[in-house]
């Protein structure tokens, strides 16, 4: 049956199966690649989209559960201050190498900067474990989200 | 891979780039490009692979286009994987064509052996940490010819010397005349001049580029969504399938009922091969419940009860007899007889997937006429070989569209699931995106193989080790890989490094060839040969060591009189990682030092181990001398890499066998290091100017040995078997 979403702020109808992940409808219906399959099973997080600002795992959610909620992909998380703020440290600090995982890291790491400014080391691995990198650049996305946090929690007090 | 039999991985090593025994020229020609412009293709001559099977001629390898709008074009012959090389080789031309990388643009190569071989390989592949040891004169050298072929353009033009003219950014400028003229505005005439036979390369102290942190020309990309993986590919009246093999290695389709599988939404078709199903569909969401939807029947064939257990018991027969001598220095068997101690042990190391993040996939379209083909893959000519070889078309009829690669480390020199992609392509109308499942990933993996060694040591009565020997037991990669590569029965790859860096007065190091059953294709992993023997070896001096009363580096360092190189990074890494000093309780710090890929490594890891036996692995230090080094943000970058790649499988990496199938399936019961479990890690780099070593892979195979070696030094259990298990170290 067909489905309304509302992916990066516009609105999209699709016909498909409403137990059809959310992933598949956004990479294959809607041609919107950014978001990755990685596991199928909220395993790895390469598929971590945000539904209202949640970081969700799109592979293991059927549309028919998204319902109203606003979807944000990695194409527009630039537009949100957090978002821009961890894509800008993940370019300072050299973060990606294949970098097919980095949509759902970077996903991750800005709603953890979103909710939480000032982000623990722990609190960063509490919000990133979810999310493999088999090119093993955990180093460099801890140092990034670290960075990121210094550089948004200001800028956010200065709205 | 290492290729040993072309590049000769032994002491001493200060230039391991240099082809052994071969002259190697370097031939440039150009030509005026279509569109105008000068087009400047590189030829590397040399006897290779290739020229062993009697392709003698001189063919370009890699090329530059320059085109009266002065863009630069650099099409790239190695593929980009993560490990930098669309940053790397850039940097190479620029270097020396005095264009800004913001001036650069790249394109990948078409399949191509004549024009974009590896040099040091022989074909064109990505593989082996050969990127920037293969590309690194090559490369400097198409940018200086095309560079000075500018300069006299532009010099004739202005009628002065050429010699008071100089490049930079893109400019050739006369400066006492204050003039200038862009590349782009002298290509043209650039491409009718003859080409210089001898050009001089920078000397190191005056280059701008290379050594410096240059930052990666595909970033961007990669941060917002925009880069184009071969799973991204979007082509109109694409359908997506996915694909379930016969579950059991070597196994048949016996029967399959679809009628429920045609009825799911979006489900157009369902593909029979002789040994898997397919389903295409719409969307890979449909693709996916449409596959679960069939009922199918296999025929297991032979491999119906094979086990792990079989495998083992299969190395450990062959094992026990000697094998075919891969080296041999001194009379060890006399020098054993004379020792004071001596010592034994079985080392083994489990079959292995790769896991690489983007899941294997590849689009086809396959029409009367040719064939297309949309794929990430390190060995771009072999797809397209395959290809043809499934169509029936000639090679000129196949196209392949290389894309990003989301992770190679061995699994993409493979090419199974373009073979597999272009078969179910064959019966579907239009083009088809074949993507594999994770599952399906971690259960029709091309596996790193299963090793088995004997090693055996002798010391004299001082503790000082006098004898060495080690006995490989396994398949040989080569002999499938490259056959011209496998020679007298001994794989180069499989005994690489089987005596680590070591000066061993006696030594002897055979080789025992035990192929898997028919089915199970096993491959290429991170750090190859280098990465299944150095855990052998520096797990075993570890041993040796402490039977000889002696410290693990003190011991090492004794071993080292031979190569400096190896004893710098050695020391430097135990002083960074204040080897000697207390740890407490329960912790323990282990060393390894190696060779390979032309760069010496070693790293001393810090585990402490908890009342569950679980390895903590807290902090690992790593000493690098890689030689002259192109972007040094990258060397760090690949020895993080490595070291995390490498921890994954000493803790987690095991793929087992029981009824012919394998029992993992996804990354839960096939896991991945996570960024909780993630030891700091320090990078120390020796600044030298020697021929630049690989660093894709050294970091991933100096990792476990270190690992293992701390947990000895944390517990006093020696782990000669990798993964790591909690229960052979719990304290008792």
């Amino acid at each position: 049956m067909a489905y309304r979403l509302k992916v990066n702020g516009r609105d999209h109808t699709v016909d498909v199966d409403g137990d059809t992940p959310l992933l598949w409808v956004l990479r294959d219906v809607l041609g919107m690649t950014g978001t990755k399959f990685g596991c199928g099973k909220a395993l790895c997080g390469a598929c971590t989209v945000h539904l209202d600002g949640a970081p969700t795992r799109s592979c293991i959610t059927p549309i028919e559960s998204v319902g109203n909620a606003a979807v944000t992909t990695i194409e527009d998380i630039g537009h949100m201050p957090a978002g821009r703020a961890i894509q800008k440290a993940w370019l300072d600090l050299e973060v990606v190498q294949c970098g097919y995982c980095q949509s759902g890291q970077i996903m991750s790491a800005a709603a953890l900067l979103a909710s939480n400014p000032h982000p623990s080391n722990s609190d960063i691995a509490d919000a990133m474990s979810g999310n493999i990198c088999r090119c093993g650049t955990y180093i460099r996305i801890r140092a990034a989200i670290e960075q990121a946090a210094q550089a948004f929690a200001p800028a956010r007090k200065g709205g | 891979m290492e290729l040993p039999y072309i590049v000769p991985d032994t002491r001493p090593a200060s230039d391991a780039a240099t082809i052994d025994g071969l002259s190697r020229r370097t031939f440039i020609t150009a030509t005026v490009a279509a569109g105008g412009g000068l087009l400047l293709s590189l030829a590397v001559h040399g006897q290779s692979v290739a020229a062993e099977r009697g392709a003698t001629e001189f063919a370009p390898n890699a090329f530059v286009r320059i085109d009266r709008h002065g863009r630069v074009t650099l099409v790239m012959p190695q593929v980009e994987m993560g490990q930098g090389t669309y940053t790397s080789m850039p940097m190479l031309i620029a270097e020396e064509l005095e264009v800004d990388l913001s001036q650069v643009h790249l394109e990948a190569a078409p399949p191509d052996d004549k024009l974009y071989a590896n040099p040091l390989i022989g074909f064109q592949i990505t593989g082996g940490s050969t990127s920037v040891r293969g590309f690194w004169e090559p490369l400097r050298r198409a940018g200086a010819v095309a560079r000075t072929m500018l300069v006299s353009a532009a010099a004739a033009t202005l009628k002065v010397d050429p010699a008071s003219c100089r490049a930079e950014h893109g400019i050739v400028i006369h400066p006492p005349s204050g003039r200038k003229l862009g590349y782009g505005a002298v290509a043209e005439k650039a491409a009718t001049l003859p080409v210089p036979q001898t050009v001089a390369l920078k000397d190191p102290k005056d280059f701008r580029l290379i050594g410096t942190p240059v930052k990666r020309l595909d970033a961007a990309s990669k941060v917002n969504g925009e880069a184009v993986y071969g799973i991204d590919v979007k082509l109109p009246g694409m359908k997506i399938a996915t694909v379930a093999a016969c579950p059991v290695f070597g196994g048949k389709l016996k029967a399959v009922d679809d009628r429920k599988a045609l009825k799911v939404k979006g489900v157009h078709q369902v593909v029979r091969l002789d040994d898997a199903v397919a389903v295409v569909a719409d969307h890979m969401g449909a693709a996916k419940k449409g596959l679960a939807a069939l009922d199918i029947a296999w025929d297991p064939g032979a491999n119906a009860r094979l086990s792990t257990a079989d495998l083992v018991q299969q190395l450990d027969t062959a094992s026990k007899q000697s094998g075919v001598v891969a080296r041999k220095d001194g009379d060890v068997a006399k020098a054993m007889a004379g020792a004071a101690q001596t010592l034994e042990a079985l080392y083994q190391v489990p079959l292995l997937a790769h896991t690489t993040m983007e899941p294997i996939n590849c689009t086809v379209h396959v029409q009367p006429g040719g064939c297309e083909v949309w794929v990430g893959n390190q060995v771009v000519s072999r797809a397209q070989a395959a290809a043809a070889q499934v169509t029936g078309l000639p090679l000129d009829k196949v196209r392949v569209h290389n894309h990003l690669l989301g992770g190679g480390f061995g699994r993409r020199l493979e090419v199974d699931y373009v073979t597999q992609a272009v078969r179910i392509a064959k019966q579907v109308t239009g083009p088809v995106k074949v993507v594999w499942t994770r599952e399906e990933d971690v259960q029709h993996d091309i596996y790193r193989p299963y090793y088995y060694d004997r090693l055996a040591a002798g010391l004299d009565q001082d503790g000082r080790l006098i004898a060495w020997s080690h006995r490989v037991t396994g398949p040989s990669l080569l002999a499938r890989f490259l056959p011209a590569a496998f020679k007298n029965g001994i794989d180069r790859d499989a005994v690489e490094a089987a005596a680590g860096p070591y000066d061993f007065a006696n030594l002897l190091i055979d080789y025992v060839r035990q192929e898997p059953p028919a089915g199970l294709t096993v491959g290429w992993w991170r750090g190859v040969g280098v990465t299944h023997n150095a855990f052998m070896v520096e797990g075993f001096i570890d041993e040796v060591a402490h039977l000889a009363k002696k410290d693990p580096v003190a011991f090492r360092r004794t071993l080292l009189d031979k190569a400096p190189r190896a004893r710098v990074v050695l020391d430097l890494a135990a002083e960074k990682a204040d080897w000697g000093q207390p740890m407490p309780a329960g912790s323990g710090r282990g060393v390894s030092v190696i060779f390979g890929f032309g760069s010496y490594i070693a790293q001393v890891a810090e585990v402490a181990v908890d009342q569950d036996g679980q390895p903590h692995i807290k902090r690992v230090v790593c000493a690098v001398d890689c030689g002259q080094m192109v972007n040094p943000d990258t060397v760090e970058a690949q020895v993080q890499s490595g070291i995390i790649y490498g921890i994954t499988g000493a803790l987690y990496g095991e793929i087992t066998l029981k009824d012919g199938r394998v029992e993992q399936s996804n990354f839960d019961d096939y896991q991945a290091l996570r960024i909780d479990e993630a030891p700091i890690i320090e990078v120390y780099i020796v600044q030298s100017h020697e021929a630049p070593g690989g660093l894709g892979e050294p970091g991933t195979a100096a990792v476990a040995p270190a690992v293992v070696n701390a947990i000895y030094a944390a517990t006093g259990k020696r782990l000669r078997k990798l993964p790591i298990k909690s229960a052979d170290i719990k304290p008792t």
